[in-house]
């Protein structure tokens, strides 16, 4: 049993760290039931290594989404199981993926999802404020954070103060600040010009090769793919392809 | 992680200090009107305690005839006291302080070219023990005046006003009806009594001088007696009833012709009747809280829906059910805390400001300042409890989604 207190560190000296942080055996997922049911996910199964970038591809509707909640721990497969880190989630309450999302997980999306009037150090210190972190410690880290992204200046000024590729990197301050296993990324760039866009790519590339944080990214667009080491594309809710890149990264 | 909670549903309040402030309004209202309702209600139960305790203290009330029950009703004609019943009970009855009988009749009271119409008390120096009524000027009866029924007075204070002015009155004389009387001394003020009646508008002189010189009998119209301190009334008075039953040749079933009233008995049966209302007045103001608890759960419902989007993203980085559950409860304690705290200064002012319209004291009862503030706070629980899981329980997913 994962317990967040205890973080990898404790796991790593009790048995050798799993291959895969993210593993997906034979998962299915589905809407509804009988006649009306819809099948987001027909079987998926693929592992994602720690330190690796993945990007997620695939036509709107072909379950890639869907797969992408189940790995943030927001949703749970119908079949199948899902592992994180060698623990199945499939197992673990409401209450338990919170943690889970609390202490290994960190999220950037499409649409940012700052908390508005909230000054950006704010909304970068939220998650160390769940995770009980002491006034003045939120505050250096958030700093921190905010300087990785180069928005150090920018601390006080509220997302609606701030552009659209700002605001994005202050959501991706606010998913690095605290140091996670697994950042997920949902369309980060679908809302930016291809030159914020290619920002946003350099820093995520950036924090994958020196800090080692898994990125896992869904994308519509072949330019930032390419960003990735690995394109894993959706069709109909399976995998219809799995493809490392050389030299990329 | 708790002050961050407090800060957080301040700065929620704050942005929205117009709405919030409507909000508690309801809350406002019934705690004011709950605390109005009480400390004016407190204030009149007090005053009309007062005002009957003021007749006497431990007073025990011997009057003859049946007691009367309300309006109407026929009386049997009913034997008289003497005086030698006054001293059966002196000496008979045990665990009195003070004994006096008193006869009263209608008189007309000139000063010079002043008159006034007042009661004349024929009594004896225990009236001024048994009323708990001291003198503002000059002396009580000597032995020889009240054995002689010299005409010697003490005036009411009402009555010194009428014919004497701001003069010093001892020393002169005055007439009662026609006969000459020298003043000895004057009443402290006592004050309307709770019945509407002035207390002060009296003359006392000698028992023995109205018997012989106004009312021409040898009759005495009641005995008040003071029990003394830690003596039970209730005893007292059955010693009493079953002396005069034994003097009267009252048989056990016979209805006696005579009563004795606790004064006591009175001030309790009024109190409980103010208190009555004041509780009854307190109730009706208490469904006004109600409404407001109601408010305040719709106006966290409807902030719970602008803020889907906000709970999302707090989900999503990891908050517990438990602790986003905190936060809008926290929120709703502290929306309805304040009203609560605004409604009790309304409601005190408010108070102040009846008691003094309708001139009774204002009694602040610690009690129900408290009794409130922690209702105010209950009903931010009860009603901020169910916006507060609707927004702990929401799918991080769909909240995520919410425009």
């Amino acid at each position: 049993m994962i317990h967040p207190s205890t973080s990898t560190a404790a796991t790593t000296a009790v048995a050798p760290r799993p291959i895969h942080v993210v593993e997906l055996r034979g998962v299915t997922k589905t809407y509804g039931s009988g006649q009306a049911a819809v099948h987001a996910l027909r079987g998926v199964d693929f592992g994602i290594e720690h330190g690796d970038f993945v990007a997620v591809m695939g036509p709107s509707g072909s379950g890639k989404s869907t797969c992408m909640n189940i790995i943030g721990c927001l949703d749970t497969p119908t079949s199948g199981s899902y592992l994180f880190e060698g623990v199945d989630v499939g197992r673990l309450s409401r209450q338990q993926r919170a943690l889970l999302r609390r202490y290994h997980l960190g999220f950037v999306f499409q649409g940012y999802n700052l908390l508005n009037r909230t000054s950006a150090l704010e909304n970068v210190e939220l998650p160390l404020l769940y995770r009980g972190v002491a006034q003045r410690e939120r505050a250096a880290g958030a700093r921190r954070a905010l300087a990785t992204v180069g928005l150090e200046d920018w601390a006080h000024h509220t997302p609606g103060e701030l552009s659209g590729g700002q605001q994005q990197r202050v959501a991706i301050a606010r998913a690095l600040v605290t140091e996670p296993t697994v950042i997920l990324a949902d369309e980060p760039t679908g809302n930016l010009d291809t030159e914020r866009g290619r920002e946003i790519m350099d820093l995520l590339a950036a924090l994958n090769r020196e800090r080692g944080i898994t990125i896992v990214m869904v994308t519509h667009e072949a330019d930032m793919a390419a960003y990735a080491r690995r394109v894993v594309r959706f069709v109909d809710g399976h995998v219809e392809s799995d493809t490392r890149r050389a030299g990329q990264g | 992680m708790f002050r961050e909670t407090l800060l957080l549903a301040l700065r929620e309040i704050r942005r929205n200090v117009l709405r919030s402030s409507l909000t508690i309004l309801g809350i406002v209202i019934g705690v004011a009107a709950v605390i109005t309702m009480v400390t004016i209600g407190g204030g009149a139960t007090v005053q009309v305690a007062s005002q009957i305790r003021s007749l006497g203290s431990n007073l025990l009330n011997v009057r003859p005839g049946q007691q009367p029950r309300g309006p109407g009703g026929a009386r049997q004609a009913a034997k008289l006291f003497e005086m030698k019943d006054v001293e059966a009970i002196a000496r008979d009855v045990g665990g009195i302080a003070a004994i006096s009988p008193a006869s009263s009749r209608n008189v007309l009271a000139i000063n010079a070219e002043l008159n006034w119409s007042t009661t004349v008390t024929g009594t004896d120096n225990d009236y001024f023990k048994v009323r708990d009524w001291p003198l503002s000027v000059g002396r009580v009866f000597t032995d020889s005046e009240l054995r002689a029924g010299a005409m010697a007075c003490v005036l009411g204070a009402s009555v010194r006003d009428k014919l004497f002015g701001a003069q010093d009155p001892v020393g002169s004389t005055i007439r009662l009806g026609a006969l000459a009387c020298e003043v000895i001394g004057v009443l402290a003020a006592k004050g309307q009594s709770s019945f509407g009646m002035d207390q002060d508008d009296l003359v006392v002189i000698p028992l023995r001088a109205l018997q012989r010189r106004i009312a021409g009998t040898q009759y005495v119209d009641g005995i008040m007696v003071s029990v003394q301190e830690g003596v039970p009334t209730k005893k007292v008075q059955a010693d009493i009833e079953s002396l005069l039953r034994e003097r009267r040749r009252l048989g056990p079933r016979e209805e006696a012709d005579f009563y004795v009233m606790d004064m006591q008995q009175i001030v309790t049966a009024v109190s409980g009747t103010t208190q009555t209302l004041t509780a009854l007045l307190g109730a009706v103001a208490a469904v006004s809280l109600l409404v407001g608890g109601i408010g305040i759960m719709n106006i966290m419902l409807v902030s719970v829906t602008e803020r889907t989007r906000e709970i999302g993203i707090r989900l999503a980085i990891g908050a517990m059910e438990n602790e986003v559950l905190t936060q809008f409860l926290v929120e709703a304690v502290m929306l309805s805390l304040f009203g609560g705290v605004a409604g009790i200064a309304l409601g005190l002012a408010a108070a102040a400001g009846g008691s003094a319209v309708l001139g009774v004291p204002f009694v602040l009862n610690f009690w129900i300042v408290i009794v409130a503030f922690v209702f105010s706070g209950a009903v931010g629980v009860i009603f901020g409890y169910f916006p507060a899981r609707k927004a702990a329980q929401l799918d991080p997913i769909e909240a995520l989604r919410h425009e």
